[in-house]
């Protein structure tokens, strides 16, 4: 008893500190959920405090020295209270669990809808083990492609499109809704929305193979205005650099292997195996959140990715350090 | 009976190890330069090896290599899937053909495709003709099947280097 | 404890004469071989089914050995104790070892051992293929563990989804080594179904009704029934992705047809009927746990029964909870979590009903029984998670967390682990002759229910705090360190309240007192007998006429007229268990065994080559022909010379 009183302190304070994303909401969907969460848990604790308190009862009342003879003929009004007891038992478990049925459905079909602003269209395709990001638009020439952050406007609905090319991956963002699967062939969709201004992290949540540990993604959520500035900004592609270190590290970037895998816009660099690095320079992170998207790290993953993230399906290279330094100014440059 | 079994388990293990490692970090990555094979003389690791082969066949697609020779049919380059290497079949002739280029239209890769990928997809062009061991060998791929398909080929015996034209 | 008094009419000098010489005619005509030779052609049930109980313990010390390396590398982060390659293998094998080798074999060994026993027999119906069934399992488990050795471990989690576990995303022998594991230990739990269904229906006691059948033995057979319905599942699905590695079909491969949701509903269809195999033998040691330490019968006992059945069928209507995050209409989201909620009644009326019985009883507080009254709390607990997960909404936050690894954990443990530490303290003094120790009992019981506590409770709150499953590492300063210390500390703790106990079991083998044949006072008819009991079980087959007989005062006849000198059992009724004939057992035979190497070979063979199944099939061929060659008389012959 004391232990779970103590336990579920510890969770209410726990959650208070925002490190429980799932309790810690920031848009209507987890809302939702969250609020689902409370009814049930607050019954689940009434219901395991009862059925404890009834258990402790029922063993400690009568102590016996000797074990008393077996009684194969109960007592038949024993057995009639019991069967009352019982009954009520089970009748109260019916109730409880038509009400959570009821709260759960209506909790799915709030999920299911949306506000009635046009939402946001992105479609997160799940690689082994990187998030490609495309913002959709009619026109495509105005659609953004990018890796592992997707940033969306505060208050607008955000149409989630879930896509796979290799292995069943699940997009979950847990501070703004709950997971959806992406399944090679089962293209699905969510829709989340923040309320708030704010950062939140996401991650792979169905094992994906060696590095499903370190696919993250973060979801920043701006004011209207910064969120439509920040997105033309990813329209606009790249411009080859004309100071001279930079100029080096893109020549770099094209005779090397990364041209090969990596996109630049505006560049000729027109790879689709790894992320699109058209503005690698305004991400917060590397390697799907594995690394802080600084030169340093930058710079040991460009070298070595295999000690941060084995198995990673980016090569190890070698570069001088002039060419490797050049690179990096041009990658900076890249915002 | 011991003995035998012993020894059959010895055998065992040194295969399945050797097929089964993934060995994620090269000992040496190579520059950024075309390299010459004149240093490896002998059998390619990555073909002992099931992993290494199924990386080369994510590469294949992933460096368009099935541009040029689809699936290993062949298109605006040759086939990779007969017995006819119009400059040999060896590990080390795959690789000069990958890093070095071939005339007639075959790039050249070298420095651009890292040193370890190379190998890999030389693994994986060997077996489009069935010339690993079956059990490190690809099976079918996840995408439209490739026909015919790879592990239901029969090995063909791959004949001396020809110059003849295609 | 002292043994309930009980009227024994003075047997006179002539009938103990008699029964003196039929007990040496049926020891001669009963007994297996001893050693080395016994351990490969027995067939007797009992000792089958110890072995299978050791084995399956044997595998859950290296399951069990597997999760300490997964917390002690998930006790810091960013730690690099293992790398991600090893780790993938090591929790694969953990959920497969546990799952596979250990939860379905020892429920259904206990079954093996005791259903002869409860219900009055010799033997399991099929005492040969019963031995089969034990090497088929052993060869799966030691093939497994072998490849585990040798770096070819299964690396795509217990469950292989596809694509990942396809021939494009896992290359070499590794899933296919799962998928032989499966079809092995499938293969096993089928047989031990078969022995216990047929067993159950055909050879009871006269007088043993069904209403009168004790509550374990109703467990085992809606357990039996349902492993004969789900299994079949597994066996397609995972042949099917065999031949998608080996044969190019395209059963999962969406390009060309396939599907890899496919692999997710067959896989389910027999993965949550699974959980419900593993439980609900559990929900019959704690029912014959609660009435034996209560003193009284289980409080509503036709409840019980229906309760049992219930879960059995709806345990086959739930699957879908385990896809709610890959997009579902929304009929189909609501009748599953309908029915996930559902199954929470039956399960409740069985709760309540031990608890009505405790109440009512007087209760004896073993170390059997606490842990009963461990798995109560626990079980209550999982389940109300359990109830929570079944919500979509919900469980699309926490599906695929440590929440949901925290559940199964206190179901599997609480609600199947624990009965069955206490069924090994209550049963052992049957198996062995002697009694456990008491003290260590309950000290094995409070250190390993702390340590389960400390170590899976925090797992909800890990899950609430965004941590996934299956992840070799987490980051740091992300709120998921400290739990993670205090599970892996946790862990340390249960680690030593299991050793507390199987260090129990080894001091009973050595220095247990010699236990009678029934020390804890029991109703059932075991107990009716020595400890252990001969080979034959029963001297004569008792018949039954109420629902305890032990606990009955009346004199029970019993039958005679079984001929002593061969292996005979009485066959009975299915529903009221009146005498129908006399049936002839077969004695020890090395067939089974060759049938079992037979059929090793082949599957072992079939992973690289799909000839496998046509040398298996061949060899199958010779050794079921000998298996079955007729030998001795006809069995008409036999009838007529019958006096």
């Amino acid at each position: 008893m004391t232990r779970v009183v103590v336990l579920v302190i510890a969770v209410i304070s726990a959650a208070c500190s925002g490190r429980m994303p799932v309790l810690d909401p920031a848009g209507p969907q987890a809302g939702r959920i969250a609020t689902y969460w409370w009814v049930s848990f607050w019954l689940s604790v009434v219901i395991l405090t009862a059925v404890l308190a009834f258990l402790l009862h029922a063993v400690t009342r009568r102590r016996v020295l000797v074990t008393p003879p077996a009684s194969p003929i109960e007592d038949v009004r024993t057995e009639r209270r019991l069967t009352l007891g019982v009954s009520a038992a089970v009748g109260a478990t019916a109730l409880t669990l038509v009400v959570l049925l009821v709260t759960s459905i209506a909790t799915g079909r709030a999920l299911h809808t949306f506000g009635g602003t046009q939402p946001l269209t992105v479609e997160v395709t799940g690689h082994q083990w990187w998030w490609e990001v495309e913002y959709w638009d009619p026109v495509p020439s105005q659609r953004v492609r990018t890796a592992n952050e997707i940033h969306i406007p505060v208050g607008r609905p955000v149409l989630v499109k879930t896509r796979s090319l290799d292995v069943i991956h699940s997009f979950w963002v847990p501070g703004l809704h709950g997971k959806k699967d992406n399944i090679p062939g089962h293209p699905s969709s969510l829709v989340l929305q923040a309320d708030r201004v704010g950062t939140f992290g996401g991650r792979c949540a169905e094992f994906c193979g060696v590095q499903h540990a370190h696919m993250q993604l973060l979801v920043i959520a701006d004011p209207p205005d910064a969120f439509e500035a920040w997105l033309q900004a990813q329209r606009r592609p790249a411009a080859i650099p004309t100071d001279p270190a930079a100029h080096r590290g893109f020549d770099v970037f094209m005779q090397g292997p990364c041209a090969l895998c990596h996109t630049v816009l505006g560049t000729p660099a027109g790879g689709r195996t790894g992320p699109d690095l058209t503005h690698l320079g305004s991400r917060t992170t590397l390697a799907a959140g594995t690394l802080p998207n600084t030169p340093g790290h930058l710079a040991g993953w460009i070298i070595d990715p295999q000690s941060e993230k084995p198995g990673a399906q980016m090569p190890a290279n070698s570069f001088s350090a002039d060419d490797l330094s050049a690179l990096l100014a041009f990658l900076g440059g890249l915002q | 009976m011991k003995p035998l079994a012993l020894v059959l388990c010895a055998a065992l293990a040194l295969v399945a190890c050797q097929r089964e490692q993934r060995r994620f970090s090269e000992v040496a990555p190579s520059s950024g330069r075309p390299t010459h094979p004149t240093s490896q003389a002998g059998p390619n690791p990555a073909e002992r090896n099931a992993w290494a082969t199924s990386q080369g066949k994510q590469l294949y697609q992933a460096y368009n290599c099935d541009g040029c020779h689809a699936n290993g049919g062949g298109g605006i380059g040759p086939a990779l899937m007969d017995a006819r290497w119009r400059y040999g079949s060896q590990p080390d002739d795959i690789y000069a053909s990958i890093v070095e280029g071939r005339p007639n239209g075959m790039p050249a890769f070298g420095g651009r495709i890292p040193d370890q990928q190379v190998w890999q997809l030389v693994a994986y062009v060997r077996s489009l003709s069935g010339q690993p061991r079956f059990d490190i060998r690809p099976t079918r791929s996840d995408h439209m099947a490739v026909k015919p398909s790879e592990q239901a080929r029969r090995p063909e015996r791959p004949q001396p280097a020809s110059q003849e034209p295609r | 404890m002292s043994a309930p008094a009980r009227r024994r009419l003075a047997p006179d000098p002539a009938e103990a004469a008699r029964e003196a010489l039929d007990r040496a005619a049926l020891e001669r005509a009963w007994s297996n071989p001893a050693g080395f030779v016994g351990w490969l052609t027995s067939a007797n049930h009992k000792s089958v089914a110890i072995r299978m109980i050791v084995t399956a313990f044997g595998f859950f010390a290296l399951g069990s050995a597997l999760a300490a390396v997964m917390r002690l590398q998930l006790a810091r982060p960013e730690n690099h104790l293992v790398g991600p390659d090893l780790y993938n293998q090591i929790f694969t094998m953990h959920g497969s070892t546990m799952m596979f080798l250990f939860a379905v074999p020892v429920m259904e060994a206990f079954g093996i051992y005791l259903v002869p026993l409860m219900i009055g027999t010799r033997n399991v119906a099929f005492p040969r293929m019963n031995n089969f069934g034990y090497w088929i399992y052993l060869a799966g488990g030691l093939m497994v563990w072998t490849a585990f050795v040798l770096n070819i471990g299964p690396d795509a989690g217990w469950f292989a989804y596809v694509p990942l576990s396809g021939p494009a995303y896992s290359p070499g022998k590794r899933v296919d080594l799962w998928a032989q594991l499966i079809t092995f230990t499938e293969i096993a739990a089928l047989v031990a179904a078969v022995e216990i269904v047929v067993t159950t229906l055909k050879m009871r006691c006269p007088g043993m009704s069904l209403n009168r059948m004790p509550l374990f033995v109703w467990a085992m057979l809606v357990t039996a029934f349902m492993v004969i319905f789900a299994m079949p599942a597994i066996m397609v699905a995972s042949t099917m992705l065999a031949m998608d590695r080996m044969v190019d079909t395209h059963f999962f491969n969406p390009a060309e047809g396939g599907d890899a949701l496919l692999w997710q509903h067959l896989f389910w269809f027999f993965g949550h009927p699974e959980v419900y195999i593993i439980f609900i033998p559990a929900t019959g040691f704690v029912s014959t746990l609660v009435s034996t330490f209560s003193r009284r019968r289980i409080f509503g006992y036709p409840a019980m029964v229906l309760a049992l059945i219930a879960t059995g069928f709806l345990g086959f209507s739930l699957w879908v909870h385990h896809m709610f995050a890959t997009g579902l209409p929304l009929l189909g989201e609501s009748f599953f979590t309908a029915a996930s909620m559902m199954i929470a009644i039956p399960s409740g009326i069985q709760v309540f009903c031990w608890l009505a019985t405790l109440r009512s009883g007087r209760v004896v507080l073993r170390a059997p029984l606490l842990f009963a009254l461990g798995f109560i709390a626990l079980f209550v607990l999982g389940g109300l998670t359990g109830i929570m997960l079944a919500a979509l909404p919900l469980d699309l936050q926490v599906h695929d967390t440590y929440f949901v690894v925290a559940h199964f954990h206190y179901v599997l443990i609480g609600g199947a682990l624990f009965p069955l530490l206490g069924a090994v303290l209550f049963w052992l003094p049957k198996l062995t002759g002697r009694m456990p120790s008491e003290r260590l009992g309950r000290w094995s019981f409070a250190v390993t229910f702390i340590g389960f506590n400390l170590t899976f409770f925090p797992m909800h709150l890990l899950g609430l705090g965004g941590m996934p499953r299956r992840v070799y590492t987490y980051g740091p300063g992300v709120g998921l360190t400290t739990g993670n210390v205090v599970a892996s500390a946790g862990a340390a703790v249960l680690a030593l309240g299991l050793l507390l106990f199987f260090a129990n079991v080894a001091w009973t083998l050595r220095r247990g007192a010699p236990a009678g044949d029934d020390p804890w006072g029991a109703e059932t008819l075991e107990w009716a007998t020595t400890s252990p009991p001969p080979a034959y079980n029963f001297a004569y087959l008792p018949t039954v006429d109420g629902s305890a007989p032990l606990w009955s005062t009346r004199e029970r006849p019993v039958v005679t007229g079984l001929r002593t000198d061969v292996r005979e059992v009485l066959i009975t009724d299915g529903i009221d268990a009146t005498p129908d004939h006399r049936h002839r057992l077969d004695g020890a035979s090395i067939w089974p065994f060759l049938t079992a190497v037979a059929a090793t070979i082949g599957i072992v063979t079939a992973l690289f080559t799909p000839w496998g199944v046509t040398i298996g099939a061949l060899l199958g061929l010779i050794t079921l022909t000998g298996w079955f060659w007729p030998r001795g008389a006809p069995e008409h012959a036999i009838a007529e010379e019958q006096p």
